[in-house]
């Protein structure tokens, strides 16, 4: 297999047309069965009530902000490396994605701070640096959009993504360096999990729901983007002559 | 099932407004990303197109 092959925008362009609808259709369908286990199976938590059900929620949020910041900065140091084509429009169409779920993870947040801890916001050190991820993303988005040459807009928002990646070890870490209001990870390879099997089960689906969510939005908008980038080409023209 | 009704469903054990409220945004986030997504690839399409029509290469 040649992976070449698949880095040209030519053989990539259609490829992640076939793929979407697929992981679309995965995203779908463990969102329902996630949603079902967070309401319909999962326990009742004997010291927050109904109110834990918006871990089911917030921690995938919270973990896929995190990590498609890290891939986006991958992507980005690939492109800066080898000055992939591709590379550099991965990058770009993963941060409005990251950029939602960073919102979705700190809003959430908020809705359980409020009854739990009695503030929607503390200045914590994990709270603070999840704020600080919203901004990298906002201010990568807003860079690229403020160069004009695609070239130079591409390597500029890829250093500003290398930069920033440091932000991400420190807020997983946050609560173990920093004394937080914030709890420390429900999760740890290093030991068991510290809550019920099945709302593990739903957190971990409704997570590879977010997973499939971020890959097929990704591509449908890497998609966009290059075909806005290819259109002098001849396979770009026959794309738009193919579809009426 | 844990619940009795659809009344106790909705009120989450008295706390409604925090589980709907974040269950809410996070739907109005997916649906909104979605149709940007949606629209920015018909406003490419079309200019595009409109381009293609008068620069015939």
């Amino acid at each position: 297999m040649n992976l070449y092959h698949y880095a040209s925008p030519s053989t990539f362009y259609p490829l992640a047309g076939k793929l979407v609808p697929w992981f679309a259709a995965l995203a779908f369908i463990l969102t329902t069965a996630g949603l079902y286990i967070s309401f319909f199976m999962a326990p009742t938590d004997f010291q927050q009530g109904e109110g834990y059900r918006i871990i089911f929620i917030h921690v995938p949020a919270a973990w896929m902000s995190m990590f498609i910041y890290v891939v986006m900065a991958f992507w980005s140091a690939i492109g800066l490396a080898w000055n992939t084509r591709l590379s550099f429009v991965m990058a770009r169409a993963l941060a409005p994605t990251g950029a939602m779920f960073t919102f979705v993870a700190l809003w959430t947040g908020a809705f359980w701070g409020k009854p739990m801890w009695g503030a929607w916001w503390v200045w914590d050190a994990r709270l603070t640096s999840e704020l600080i991820l919203l901004f990298l993303y906002v201010g990568v988005m807003a860079l690229q959009a403020a160069i004009d040459d695609p070239r130079r807009s591409d390597r500029a928002g890829a250093l500003l993504n290398l930069v920033g990646v440091i932000n991400v070890p420190i807020i997983y870490f946050s609560v173990k360096w920093w004394n937080t209001l914030h709890q420390g990870s429900s999760l740890s390879l290093t030991r068991a999990p510290s809550m019920a099997q099945t709302m593990l089960w739903g957190m971990l689906i409704l997570a590879l729901a977010a997973w499939m969510y971020t890959i097929a939005v990704a591509l449908a908008r890497a998609r966009t983007l290059i075909l806005e980038r290819e259109r002098r080409t001849e396979w770009a023209r026959a794309q738009l002559e193919g579809q009426a | 099932m844990n619940w009795e009704s659809w009344q106790a469903f909705w009120a989450m054990g008295g706390y409604g407004l925090y589980v709907w409220g974040s269950f809410g945004m996070t739907l109005l986030c997916i649906v909104g990303e979605i149709g940007l997504l949606r629209r920015h690839r018909l406003q490419v399409w079309r200019r595009l197109k409109r381009m293609k029509s008068w620069d015939p290469q």
